[in-house]
């Protein structure tokens, strides 16, 4: 039997995330919602979700002593981040005033700003909430049987802004191009939502359980 | 290319059955809000809505019930609204797997429930719901204001004011209903729909009046909406989501296709 650890720190609402790994998971494949370090430690592959506000979720990730868990699972098993799940993997989000995060890789994470205009000159609306368009930046076994541009559900006000290019896997464009999904390694995470995003993000989980965490 | 606008179709619920369209859809069973979401999955909606109807105390634990199973099959976002009076409500419908709650009467008498709630929970699944009728008098410059129990109550509160309010409270997303429209199906109010949208930094749905498909698109160009949201032209299956997003695209409006 193969393990799926969510991990539950206590941010919001994981109902979602873990009934749609179920629902993709294969027959030996289990399905937990866990805030247990062993448990995470003992997991085959890892799913970190986020929601909420970056200051918020870091202290909730201390406040159950998972920092070092995450980390080490990010180093050694199959992982996907979800939301601010994927933004807390870099240094800091200019987030409550400018939040420093976990650091695994390089990177900012950047308020979109009260000003931006759509190619009509409308103004777009912050947070950016909805279905846009995610391009593949490059193949990855997670885009699998996904069509380049398909259609996921975002809801966020602030994006990622790497400082190492080759980290990006996907990108979006919401009043600027920006980073929404990142790879390297067994590891990628995504902005948006896939277990909101109907077949795309269904597919994009399916991926997750059947990846073996090599790019 | 980019951020698509959203058609959202609202369900009443009352006792965890959907209480529209019993005898016009063919499915199984019209009143069974899994079979319900499912179906509109299929046809492309966005988001869904389930309203609370009765919103008793009583009535909770049941529409908590049917959260979790429409969550546990259908992988779009969820809304659920009707009732939430306090953090603990809200937290009862994000655990059983919403996505968003909306809150209506209980922000009026108490606006700092809003801020509780999206510090707590964050923004982005506070959605604000404002019942707003017209009370100018012919010849006077036009003013809404928010109403109560079903547009019965006066609030004397100001719409423009009472959004931009709930706005920085930390609202996500305001749920604009005019009272005037709702069920006429003459169409959004969209003067009141674009001003509301043009004076705030979040997203905006449009609701109350669609009785074609183009009111549904004069949302989003006339009114400026984010989003779009009916419920009897989908329940009498008087049009499919897909009728309405083919017509949207054929106006150069973005949609999911």
């Amino acid at each position: 039997m193969q393990t799926i650890a969510v991990i539950d720190y206590g941010m919001g609402n994981l109902h979602s995330v873990t009934k749609a790994l179920e629902h993709v998971a294969e027959k030996n494949q289990k399905v937990i919602l866990t805030s247990s370090q062993k448990e995470v430690a003992a997991a085959d592959k890892v799913v970190f979700p986020g929601q909420g506000a970056a200051r918020d979720c870091m202290a909730a990730i201390d406040e159950h002593s998972l920092r070092e868990t995450i980390l080490d699972a990010a180093r050694n098993k199959p992982f996907l981040g979800i939301c601010m799940g994927m933004q807390v993997l870099v240094q800091a989000s200019e987030e409550n005033g400018g939040t420093e995060c976990l650091a695994f890789y390089p990177g900012q994470v950047k308020y979109f700003g009260g000003h931006m205009l759509d190619e009509h000159n409308q103004r777009l609306k912050v947070p950016h909430m909805g279905w846009n368009q995610v391009s593949q930046t490059r193949p990855h076994p997670l885009w699998n049987k996904i069509d380049d541009n398909s259609r996921f559900y975002f809801v966020h006000s602030y994006y990622l802004e790497t400082e190492s290019p080759d980290l990006e896997i996907g990108h979006c464009v919401y009043g600027k191009s920006f980073t929404c999904a990142i790879a390297k390694e067994n590891v990628f995470a995504m902005q948006c939502h896939p277990e909101k995003s109907a077949d795309a993000g269904l597919q994009l989980l399916t991926n997750f359980v059947q990846w073996n965490g090599e790019a | 290319m980019g951020l698509a606008k959203r058609i959202i179709p609202c369900l009443d619920v009352d006792n965890g059955r959907v209480v529209k369209g019993v005898k016009f859809v063919e499915i199984r069973d019209a009143g069974d809000p899994v079979e319900n979401a499912r179906r509109y999955n299929l046809e492309g909606a966005d988001e869904l809505t389930f309203l609370d109807i009765t919103a008793s105390s009583d009535n909770r634990d049941t529409m908590v019930h049917m959260v979790e199973a429409v969550a546990s099959e259908v992988f779009i976002p969820l809304t659920v609204g009707g009732g939430i009076r306090e953090v603990g409500d809200v937290r009862k419908m994000l655990n059983a797997g919403a996505d968003k709650v909306g809150i209506n009467t209980a922000a009026i008498f108490n606006p700092d429930f809003v801020k509780q709630a999206a510090d707590r929970f964050g923004s982005q699944c506070i959605v604000v719901a404002v019942d707003a009728k017209k009370v100018s008098q012919p010849g006077e410059a036009n003013r809404w204001e928010i109403f109560t129990h079903g547009g019965r109550k006066k609030t004397g509160i100001d719409v423009l004011e009472w959004v931009s309010k709930m706005d920085e409270y930390g609202a996500g997303e305001i749920l604009l209903t005019s009272m005037d429209r709702d069920g006429t199906k003459q169409g959004f109010d969209n003067e009141l729909t674009r001003l509301v949208s043009e004076s705030i930094k979040i997203p905006v749905i449009a609701s109350g009046g669609v009785g074609t498909l183009q009111h549904m698109a004069d949302g989003v160009l006339k009114g400026k909406a984010d989003a779009v949201l009916a419920a009897s032209i989908f329940h009498f299956g008087e049009y499919r989501i897909s009728e309405v997003k083919a017509f949207m695209k054929a106006q150069g409006i973005e949609v999911r296709d």
